[in-house]
């Protein structure tokens, strides 16, 4: 049943142009970013054989190639999720979910898993760009895997975030931006927390993103990124079953 | 199976809903045979809609119970809405996906094998007139057409009980007497609620009436028993409705 509502909302998404409209630019600014990183890696490249143990094509092209897309995703993850569930309210639609013989997880987690999918497009499409520097060399398989992990990770904290406030409201336009400010709000708690060790790094999204984007994976960030979702998960589904006790 | 037959396929007791301080249904019961299609009148704001979405499942009633086919829709919500087709006041259509991709939808989610589903799905379309039309986007029909669909949606995994909000609404009569036709051939082997204003849909229809006035039952009978004793229906509804207030609480007090 899940995959069902999965399948359902993949097929809606991409029938619409907006799934291909966010593919096309999100990979026309990772290429951007890539060339550029590129260029600069060609430019010091001389200077790097001098130092003993220099850092790699990887973590000096891909690193920050696979830390600005955590970003690029950060702004289009509202656009995706604010259909989610509010849209399904103000088409009447929810009732034909909810009259099915399937539960409120199935829903939640069906959604959930969609959107997954289409984010899981957008890395691969990151991790192809990066595959093709092994065109002109070799690459560090590890560490590209820890980032595309980790920006797994990270989007389904974005993924599960954004459908909990589209739980809240029927209007899409008022779940993005509650989205989108929710999320920027975690941004900036990354922001803050740069200079001192306070506990707002134990709260940010990204310095937690940061770790396996140096190629360090931590029990720690597992389980905060765990934590996150889980908690924003449950809360959609006690939202929604919340609904249909208060009417 | 044939104790299925002659029991009751849905049996509602004492639902009552409050929203806050208002209460919108009290203490409605409802029973209903296979093979019997129940016209249930009222006017706007009687609390018809309500009722209908705790009899599907949509909205959790403040206190009484809901049984189809002999299963609690609270204790197995699951296995009573496998049973339930229900088509709500607005149709609940995916604009963006095709007649067949969404009936395929609505088969999948009421657990209807993959070997059975092409059958079901012409079966559907075969009944609802939609043949012509599986491959365009629902956004793209007309409003009757989308009535169409609306219904195939709610019949398609062979409901015992089929509930319909207000069918034929905003569709010309040419459509209506179609629509008409189908409630009653599907009402011969299941059971079918349908909610309507319009009275002769009622009296052409359905074999049993009940009228909700403010949130109350106030008035229960078959057509057939309504014919017999020569009392037309509209006189019926006017007497009940009418007057404001006073004929629920008459009933009660």
């Amino acid at each position: 049943m899940i995959f069902t509502i999965a399948r359902k909302e993949l097929k809606t998404l991409f029938a619409s142009p907006l799934a291909w409209m966010l593919l096309a630019l999100m990979q026309l600014v990772l290429a951007w970013i890539f060339l550029w990183r590129l260029d600069a890696f060609l430019e010091i490249q001389s200077q790097l054989l001098q130092i003993a143990n220099p850092p790699g094509v990887t973590e000096i092209i891909v690193a920050p190639l696979f830390a600005m897309a955590a970003v690029v995703l950060l702004m289009a993850t509202p656009l995706l999720t604010m259909r989610l569930i509010a849209e399904e309210r103000r088409n009447h639609t929810m009732t034909f979910l909810i009259s099915a013989p399937i539960s409120m997880t199935d829903i939640v987690l069906g959604k959930f898993i969609g959107l997954m999918i289409f984010f899981c497009s957008v890395i691969v499409l990151a991790a192809v760009l990066s595959l093709s520097l092994l065109a002109g060399g070799t690459l560090d398989v590890g560490l590209l895997l820890s980032n595309a992990a980790g920006l797994l990770l990270i989007c389904a904290c974005f993924a599960s975030l954004g459908l909990y406030i589209s739980c809240l409201t029927a209007q899409p336009a008022i779940a993005a931006a509650g989205t989108l400010g929710a999320l920027l709000g975690l941004w900036v708690v990354d922001i803050a927390a740069d200079d001192a060790d306070s506990i707002m790094r134990s709260f940010s999204l990204l310095k937690h993103y940061e770790n396996f984007n140096r190629g360090m994976i931590d029990t720690f960030d597992l389980a905060y990124f765990a934590l996150f979702i889980l908690t924003f998960l449950v809360l959609a589904i006690r939202r929604l079953d919340g609904e249909r006790l208060r009417g | 199976m044939n104790e299925q037959i002659t029991s009751a396929t849905i049996s509602a007791r004492g639902l009552c809903r409050n929203f806050g301080n208002h209460a919108a249904v009290r203490e409605i019961n409802l029973e209903l045979k296979r093979g019997e299609v129940l016209g249930l009148l009222g006017p706007n704001g009687a609390g018809k809609t309500t009722t209908m979405r705790m009899l599907t499942g949509n909205l959790a009633p403040s206190a009484g119970s809901v049984e189809i086919c002999g299963i609690d829709l609270l204790d197995r919500p699951r296995d009573a809405k496998a049973r339930i087709g229900y088509l709500p006041e607005t149709p609940p259509l995916y604009r963006d996906l095709t007649v067949d991709e969404y009936l395929q939808l609505a088969a999948r989610l009421h657990r209807v094998g993959n070997a059975n589903l092409r059958f079901v799905l012409d079966e559907a379309k075969q009944r609802c007139g939609l043949n012509d039309v599986g491959r365009q986007l629902i956004g793209s029909l007309s409003k009757g057409y989308q009535q169409r669909v609306g219904i195939a949606q709610a019949i398609i995994h062979n409901p015992d009980v089929i509930i319909l909000d207000e069918p034929t609404v905003g569709l010309d009569p040419n459509q209506i007497r179609e629509i008409r036709t189908l409630i009653r051939e599907l009402g011969a082997e299941r059971s079918v609620i349908l909610s309507t204003h319009i009275l002769p849909e009622v009296e052409s229809v359905c074999d049993r009436v009940q009228i909700m006035h403010q949130g109350r039952m106030v008035f229960n009978d078959s057509i057939a028993g309504l014919k017999q004793k020569q009392i037309s229906l509209e006189e019926v509804f006017a007497q009940l409705t009418l007057d404001n207030g006073s004929s629920g609480d008459i009933q009660f007090s």
